[in-house]
Parts: structure tokens; C-alpha cells; sequence
């Protein structure tokens, strides 16, 4: 019924470091469909920004490895990204696909105004006179709700606050009127108030536009109220998927839960031990063999720490990467419904 | 309830920048509040509202512009300095960045052991085991001693800023967004380690944070700053449950609830613009401009912090009629 837009298939991401080979992102497969949302959620270093970057081919040349053959590939329309030079990228990047990062300071330009900045993508990518591109431009600004536009063209981004570096760094990507919006931790440096605009803005945008957005997060709270599908990260792997119903209230795998335990209701008079995860993520430069949570997890089993899990999934969305829901694993003691009847199985990956 | 010992006071406490020949920027601009022995108290507000300019001039890190910090029964501005080095013995901080706030120079030990040579506590072995102690106390071990800031993540170097502030087993602790730069399996880890540490040792705490959950759940009583003054103050589940100041009506409704469904029905009370500076800031509230019940009398008379319900104060001109109290 919908379509696929994006579609990234087996990707493999490591960066030569002083210390060795760090593989930040271990086989991640995923699709975005048109207009939709899709979060991705993990802690720092679960590989959720390099994913992003990967697809905006952002990511440095000289010490990065991407793994090219095989099945590895980043499908835009159909057409693999990977493959592309550097020229095509610059014509996709911000054009089609655009960015936006969690720190507007450093991300946008500080030597230029505003207006050129957007009026920069503009005209890279359309062939528009320079005063079209000027009331572009304004427009943009207009959209993304900062007011006195006119002036504010002409102001360098150290006169803007935090909240409007950041619409500016929206009006900047959404100049082109892109199809993907990947947004890279958009609100973390924000307060709560300004937080809850941009989220706002970033909705109605995506609805005026029809894009789909890619958003990447460590925080559930955001997560909740805009995304349909939310895929979750750990150790540069996807060890969960599911609509943001199934994640929210069915989640099976024992790290999203402890994610969704470990912050504090703030509706309940709980004052109650948080749940807390024991240890630290793993040392991607010697990744562990089986499953990467398998020595912070409370149900871990031998099996955990010798082979990666094998998919499972309980419906069209679904899907989990966790021993436990194999048929042979001893479940007793498991939270209540995290064990729930199953689709098919498919093969280790 | 009634006998609780206060353990600091803070009077009408003011905190002014210089920042250029007329322009002075209130940070902390008349806040009092009273913290009693073996509770945490929480400030929450946004980035720029003074909450940690407030924390440290409570530390005495900064000099107070006006007002005092009486702390058991002395204005901890007013003490000399083999006076001061007493206080410190009895307060202690915990800084926001783990990454900045410890010596990268220093190993671990010296970093624990700083607070213990400086007030002469122990000696050779017993420094040694003491620090060995402190560790484990809060989740390290050993071998840890030994070593240097950056051989540790974010969490582990957060518990190392943790043991310094034990270190010389002080009475108060002021939390300064502890937990804002850490991920959130390991903010649970380090909110727990507080918590347990209260109950051991029966600390005190100042807690500094803008997670406005996180401050709920550790928090006895709660006050919400914006722009430099306190504009409510109260019980943590009944600001929670209740707010009564439009600010933080505003603030709470725009805390995201990682619950898909609630987050549904949900209605966020929207408000417009920014905080705006706080150099020079106009007479009145100080939330007037963002108000939408501001009246011509919020904008030029400020109003005072007032008892509304037993142990609930709000700093509101309006309050009562809004509230239908």
C-alpha cells in the first residue's frame, strides 16, 4: 500500500581509530515508506547517527569502511546511494534528502546571514535568479514561524537563540522541499517548552510537505507522540522493530524494556528503585561474537554469548532480535507478555 | 512532620553579573528557600533561569550579590577563610560535565584523596583504604585507583565525581544537573547511587536539573525558577499533580511522556517566544511578557512568593483567580 522510499539493506559502517577497527554499525536493514516517521532510538554510540550519516554520505573518507558488496546497499528510488560519487551525492544531499543535527551552533554557517545560508541550498539545486531564491528564502523563514523574517535575513546566527538556530537550521533543509528529512537529535540541546515547538514544527512541516522523516533520538519521551514505526538500536545492530504501539506496550526484547523502565513516570507516585541496566555498552573495536546485550541482560542464557540472535517476528512490523523467544528457551521468570506468539522465524543473519 | 531541623536557609538570595558599563544580568534575583536535614530539594527550570548560579552561590562558590545562605545557624558569605575551609568540609558538590570537572592529570586516587589531604583526614594506608572504600561505595573497584579520567566512560567518571564529594563525609550535597550529560540506562544507575547514598548516610541534597522527571522522582520538594526568581515551590507530587503558576503549568505540559497513548490525549498549553534576557530585565513578573493572563499589573509590580495551600508557594498576581482557589 505504501511505498518504499529508502531502503537500506545490510549495512556495515567501521572506522579505523588509533586503538583498531571500530565497527559501528554491524548489518543494519531497514525501509522508510513516504510521509511517514521513523525513530531511531539508542544510546550514544549504538551507531544511530552513523546510520543517518551513511545515508547522507556524510561520513569521512579517509578512515571510514562501508561495506560495498554482497547484499550491502542504500536504495533511494531504487537507485543505490553507496555507488554514487561524490557530484551525485552533492545534487541528492539537501536537495532530496536533507539533515538537520542536534547542535544548530555548530551547524550552521557562522560568517554568513541566515538568508544566504538557505538561500545557499536554493541555489545549488534549482535554477532560480538570485531574487526568487531571496523570496524562497523568506518564505522559508516565514514557515518555520520566526518572525520579522525580512530582518532576520540578515542576521549571522550568533543574534539567534537556541530555538531559532534551530528553526533556521530546519528552514535550511527544508529549502528544497526534500522527500527525507533526516533529523539527527533535533531537540536534545533544547529546553522542554522549546523542545515541544520544534517537535510541533517539524509535524506540521512534514504534513505541508509531505516528507518522511528519519528521526534520530536517544529520548522515548519525544518519540512517543510523533513516530509510527520506531526501530531500536544497540551496539551498531537493530535489536528491535515495531509500530510505536507495539514497542510502547508489547516490547519483547529485553533491552527496550529496560530502556523504557529506566525513566521515571512522572504520572505515578512511584519512589521506587529506577530500573536500572548493569554495566556499560560493549567495546565496538572487539565486538562480542553472540548477542551484543547478552552481558548486561538479566535473562542472558549461554546460547546469548556464542551466536548473534536470530530474528523473530510477531507481526508485519514487529520483529526481535532475542534468544528468548525461541522455542527451546526456558522463559520462565520473563516479564509478563513479553513472550508472545510468533509469525514465522526466519535464519540467523 | 513538624520537627524537621532546617539545615540551611536561603534569605532574599541575589547573584548580578556585571556584563558592560549598565548592563547587569540578574542571574538570581531574590530567591529564598529553606532546605531541611535529610531531604532533596529540586530546582528545575529552564537553561538561563538561574538555577545553577543559585546552586553555587548556596556553595559559596560565587559571591552573593545580596541576601544570605545561613547554614546551620551561619551566613556562609560571611566566614573567613579557615571558617570556609570548616563549611567545606561539610558541603560538598557534584558538577554537571564529568568530562571537564576532573583534573585530567590527577589519577583517580588523587582526585578522591584531594578532599582528604586538604582537611587532613587520614594518612598513607588509611587514605588508601579509605579511597578503596569510596570506590565500591559507588560501584567501582580497586584497580580503578590507579588509573586516569579518560580511561573512564561518562557514568564511571560521574561516580568518580560522586565519591570526591563523599569523600570528606559531608552533611549537604549539590547536585548540579548530575545526570544531563549521561545516557539513560546509566542516569537510572547514578540517580540510584544517590538515592541509596541518602539513605546510608543521611545526606542532604540541593538537586540541579532540568529533566523535570528525573527531579520529581528524587526530589521531596520542588521549586521552579524562571528567570532568575522562584515562581513556585512545593511538595513534589502536589507541583506535579497541581502546578498553580501558569510558567509551570506551561512547563509540564511540555514534558514528553514516553507513552504513546497519554501523549494522544495530551493537551500541551502552548507559550510563545523564548525566556527572554535576563541583562537588565523589566520591573514586573518576569514572565509577564509570555503570559497569556498577564494583566497591567503583572507588568509593574513583581509579585511576591505566597503560601496559597499549606507548603505550596506560588509568585503569581493572578493565581487565585486562575485556579478558582
Amino acid at each position: 500500500m505504501s511505498e518504499k522510499l529508502l531502503e537500506v539493506k545490510d549495512l556495515h559502517v567501521s572506522f579505523k581509530t588509533y586503538a583498531g577497527i571500530s565497527h559501528a554499525v554491524r548489518g543494519v536493514d531497514f525501509y522508510l515508506n513516504k510521509g511517514e516517521t521513523l525513530a531511531i532510538v539508542g544510546e550514544s554510540g549504538c551507531g544511530k547517527t552513523v546510520t543517518s550519516k551513511a545515508i547522507m554520505g556524510l561520513l569521512p573518507e579517509d578512515n571510514t569502511q562501508i561495506k560495498r558488496d554482497g547484499d550491502s546497499a542504500i536504495l533511494f528510488h531504487g537507485e543505490n546511494l553507496l555507488d554514487y560519487s561524490e557530484k551525485q551525492m552533492t545534487e541528492i544531499r539537501g536537495h532530496q534528502i536533507s539533515m538537520i543535527f542536534q547542535d544548530p551552533m555548530t551547524s550552521l554557517n557562522p560568517t554568513m546571514k541566515i538568508g544566504d545560508q538557505i538561500m545557499e541550498s536554493i541555489l545549488i539545486h534549482q535554477k532560480v535568479s538570485k531574487q526568487e531564491a531571496y523570496r524562497q528564502a523568506k518564505e522559508m523563514l516565514e514557515l518555520v514561524k520566526i518572525p520579522n523574517a525580512e530582518q532576520r535575513m540578515k542576521q549571522y546566527p550568533f543574534e539567534f537563540s537556541g530555538g531559532m538556530r534551530q528553526r533556521a537550521m530546519i528552514a535550511v533543509a527544508l529549502a528544497c522541499k526534500p522527500e527525507i528529512l533526516i533529523a539527527d537529535e533535533p531537540t536534545t540541546a533544547l529546553d522542554v517548552t522549546i523542545q515541544a515547538q520544534i517537535m510541533e514544527l517539524i509535524g506540521s512541516l512534514q504534513k505541508e510537505l509531505d516528507m518522511a522523516v528519519i528521526l534520530v533520538t536517544h529520548d522515548l519521551g519525544v518519540v512517543a507522540s510523533v513516530a509510527d514505526r520506531i526501530q531500536v538500536m544497540y551496539a551498531g545492530k537493530i535489536v528491535e522493530r515495531g509500530t510505536v504501539d507495539e514497542i510502547f506496550y508489547q516490547s519483547t526484547h529485553p533491552y527496550t524494556r529496560a530502556l523504557l523502565n529506566s525513566v521515571p513516570k512522572i504520572h505515578t507516585n512511584n519512589k521506587d528503585k529506577l530500573y536500572s541496566l548493569k554495566g556499560t555498552p560493549p567495546d565496538l573495536i572487539n565486538p562480542p561474537v553472540g548477542c551484543p546485550f547478552a552481558a548486561r541482560c538479566e535473562y542472558g542464557m549461554k546460547v546469548c554469548r556464542q551466536i548473534p540472535p536470530v530474528s523473530t517476528h510477531f507481526s508485519e512490523s514487529q520483529e526481535c532480535y532475542c534468544w528468548l523467544h525461541h522455542p527451546k528457551a526456558d522463559v520462565s521468570g520473563l516479564p509478563d507478555g513479553m513472550i508472545r506468539p510468533c509469525v514465522t522465524e526466519r535464519s540467523a543473519k | 512532620m513538624a520537627e524537621k531541623e532546617v539545615l540551611i536557609e536561603v534569605k532574599d538570595l541575589k547573584k548580578y553579573f556585571q556584563v558592560g558599563k549598565h548592563a547587569t544580568l540578574k542571574a538570581v534575583d531574590g530567591v529564598s528557600f529553606k532546605i531541611y536535614k535529610g531531604e532533596t530539594l529540586g530546582l528545575v527550570g529552564e537553561s538561563g533561569c538561574g538555577k545553577t548560579t543559585c546552586g553555587k552561590t548556596v556553595m559559596g562558590l560565587y559571591d552573593a550579590t545580596g541576601g544570605q545562605v545561613i547554614f546551620d545557624g551561619t551566613d556562609i558569605h560571611s566566614l573567613n577563610k579557615h571558617e570556609k575551609k570548616e563549611f567545606t568540609k561539610r558541603a560538598q558538590i557534584i558538577f554537571q560535565d564529568p568530562y571537564s570537572s576532573l583534573n585530567p592529570r590527577m589519577t583517580v586516587a588523587d582526585i578522591i584523596g584531594e578532599g582528604i589531604d586538604i582537611h587532613g583526614l587520614y594518612k598513607g594506608e588509611e587514605r588508601m583504604q579509605k579511597i578503596h572504600e569510596l570506590l565500591e561505595l559507588v560501584g567501582l573497584n580497586k584497580e580503578h585507583a590507579l588509573r586516569f579520567p579518560h580511561e573512564f566512560s561518562g557514568g564511571q567518571r560521574q561516580r568518580i565525581g560522586i565519591a570526591r564529594a563523599l569523600a570528606i563525609e559531608p552533611e549537604f550535597i549539590v547536585c548540579d544537573e548530575p545526570i544531563s550529560a549521561l545516557d539513560v540506562s546509566i542516569q537510572a544507575q547514578v540517580v540510584n547511587l544517590l538515592i541509596e547514598l541518602q539513605k546510608k548516610k543521611k545526606l542532604t541534597y540541593l538537586f540541579i536539573a532540568h529533566d523535570l522527571s528525573m527531579v520529581k522522582h528524587i526530589s521531596d520538594r520542588v521549586g521552579v525558577m524562571y528567570l532568575g526568581s522562584m515562581v513556585e515551590f512545593a511538595n513534589s507530587d502536589e507541583l506535579y499533580q497541581e502546578p498553580l503558576h501558569p510558567y509551570t503549568k506551561a512547563l509540564m505540559s511540555a514534558i514528553p511522556i514516553p507513552d504513546p497513548h497519554e501523549e494522544k490525549i495530551k493537551r500541551r498549553i502552548p507559550i510563545e517566544g523564548e525566556i527572554p534576557s535576563p541583562i537588565n530585565p523589566k520591573p514586573g513578573c518576569r514572565f509577564a511578557g509570555r503570559c497569556r493572563y498577564a494583566t497591567e499589573a503583572c507588568r509593574t509590580s513583581t509579585p511576591e512568593l505566597v503560601e496559597i495551600k499549606p507548603e505550596h508557594f506560588v509568585a503569581c498576581h493572578r493565581v487565585k483567580e486562575l485556579n478558582e482557589l
